[in-house]
């Protein structure tokens, strides 16, 4: 009798030690389950070192930033018609090759006509008024007559 | 997921995004490594170029030297104006590298390694001056369109290599070939691979020029990469844009050549002359060939402040397209009197010219130093901007710097 209570609470303690492994079996694959589900990388486990020398990437609400009337990012003047140009002018070449050009209305268009045929440049549509205006508008013709005066001359005193 | 792990993988999606291409094998980058193309680059350190050198423009990669950095009688590289109509390639496989001759006029399609061209043929070093077609575009009124140099897009280096017209023989050329052209590999700025930047060429008679090179090396080392390494076509005293970078087919053409920037109104000026902003068909274009007269001060640098009473050493460099310079002088009044000024002849046909004097002032004040050299046929540079041209080219006004006098 002794003998058979002793066998039965053997096998319940056995059982019960059963569950309680398989309940903490479970319990660690559902911490990894849901660990794999946040960092399928595993990457907590990797050295983090060297990671410290990512490339620094701008913040994203200072992509489009103007400081003193000036787009930072392409050296563009901020008008009417800045978003329009940068999107459709600085795609190939860059803003600079821009900026540096003077022209008028009907230059400016064969400009675009020209790249057009010849530089892949897709039909603007309705912004192409919209960036010919900003052009000729910021970047207006100068006067310069047949030669200009030497300008932004930095004086220093030559010694020999 | 950590914030940073998820910003670099966002980033380099972004940076593919922005550099156009997918940035293969981006996860294995190795860490702390920017790709070429994404380097907020300094291009002065990435070019190996001084940092007073001006940079006109960023893609394409355009930068020009001001003239007191042409001191140099052999312009270092670090002095040697950037000019690129396309994407600068990002790499080359030197070793596999070949350069084919072919077009209707070659004898036989032949296509060379670069160690055959190195060994088969015999090598020659020369100065030869290069000079942008479109150096000077700043000062033309109404403006010209493109990037906007002044005086710098010019430079004097010596160039190793073979002579274009023993690979051409060695291939064969036809009796009916007109017109060499080069096709090279760099990409065009909307990256269509049918479409090339720049491919331009000379007539037989340029081509076949003892002068015309075929390049290794400059100034004694491997070509830099933005100037065309490790193959480029070099033609002295012609627009710069002749001498292709690199370069890795030749076609001998029994007609002009019809490459990129051979047609419309690029390297042409009218062939007779117009009135300012006058519309010009293409049919009165004409290919620009020999460049003109022209002379730069490069000592002392503009704004040179000297006391009354001491003499002014003034030092530059001459030179002339196909053309020896004959003459050189410089004046202090504005071009009322003109003071004459020794210039040496040049170490080989094609090279720059050096000049030298000594300038006294009469009295206190401001002047402007003007210098003009005149050509072997007699034609000098102009005082005022020369004739208007639809693309601003040709530029040869004399130089002017600024001097006080205190």
């Amino acid at each position: 009798m002794e003998d058979k209570y002793s066998k039965y609470k053997k096998s319940v303690h056995g059982i019960y030690r059963l569950i309680i492994i398989l309940w903490c079996f479970i319990g660690i694959i559902t911490v990894m389950g849901v660990y794999i589900m946040v960092d399928p990388t595993l990457s907590a486990f990797r050295s983090q070192a060297p990671q410290e020398t990512l490339v620094a990437i701008p913040e994203e609400d200072d992509y489009d930033k103007i400081e003193d009337g000036i787009h930072v990012r392409t050296g563009f003047i901020a008008a009417p018609g800045l978003m329009e140009t940068i999107n459709n002018c600085t795609n190939c070449h860059s803003s600079k090759l821009v900026i540096q050009n003077r022209m008028d209305k009907e230059r400016w268009v064969a400009t675009i006509r020209w790249m057009q045929e010849t530089q892949n440049l897709w039909d603007l549509g309705e912004n192409e008024a919209i960036i010919v205006d900003y052009l000729v508008e910021n970047y207006p013709l100068e006067k310069m007559g047949r030669r200009k005066n030497l300008s932004a001359i930095e004086w220093y005193a030559l010694r020999d | 997921m950590e914030r940073r792990k998820f910003i670099g993988r966002a980033a380099l999606a972004a940076l593919s995004g922005a550099m156009g291409a997918e940035i293969v094998f981006g996860k294995s980058l190795p860490n702390g490594y920017i790709p070429l193309g994404l380097q907020n680059p300094d291009p002065f350190k990435m070019f190996n170029k001084d940092n007073q050198m001006v940079l006109l423009n960023d893609k394409p990669w355009n930068m020009e030297a001001q003239a007191h950095l042409l001191d140099d009688k052999v312009t270092p590289n670090k002095y040697i104006f950037i000019r690129n109509n396309g994407l600068v390639p990002e790499s080359i496989d030197v070793k596999n590298w070949t350069l084919t001759i072919g077009g209707e006029s070659v004898a036989k399609e032949k296509t060379y390694s670069l160690a055959e061209l190195k060994s088969k043929f015999k090598q020659y070093t020369y100065q030869l001056t290069l000079e942008c077609g479109g150096n000077g575009r700043a000062e033309f009124n109404p403006p010209t369109k493109g990037n906007q140099w002044t005086i710098g897009a010019v430079f004097c280096a010596k160039w190793t290599g073979i002579r274009l017209r023993d690979v051409l023989e060695d291939a064969g050329i036809k009796n009916d070939a007109v017109y060499i052209g080069y096709h090279a590999i760099d990409e065009h700025l909307s990256r269509d691979p049918k479409k090339a930047p720049i491919s331009r060429g000379a007539p037989m008679a340029k081509a076949l020029q003892d002068e015309t090179l075929l390049a290794f090396k400059m100034n004694g080392a491997d070509i830099p990469l933005v100037h065309g390494y490790p193959l480029r076509l070099v033609a002295g005293g012609w627009p710069a844009s002749v001498s292709g970078k690199w370069v890795q087919r030749i076609s001998i053409r029994n007609k002009v050549h019809d490459g990129a920037k051979m047609t419309g109104d690029s390297y042409k000026v009218p062939c007779n002359p117009v009135a300012p902003e006058e519309k010009v068909n293409e049919k009165d274009m004409c290919i620009i060939e020999s460049m003109p007269v022209k002379s730069l001060i490069t000592h002392p640098k503009t704004g040179a402040m000297i006391l009354k009473g001491k003499k002014l050493d003034i030092r530059g460099h001459a030179w002339a397209g196909e053309l020896e310079v004959a003459k050189m002088e410089y004046s202090i009044d504005f071009g009322a009197t003109w003071n004459q000024c020794p210039i040496e002849k040049p170490a080989n046909r094609l090279a720059w010219q050096h000049f030298s004097a000594q300038v006294d002032f009469p009295k206190k004040g401001y002047y402007e130093i003007w210098c003009r050299a005149t050509d072997a046929q007699g034609i000098s540079q102009p005082m005022l901007i020369p004739g208007w041209n639809p693309k601003g080219y040709l530029n040869n006004a004399c130089q002017r710097i600024a001097i006080k006098v205190t």
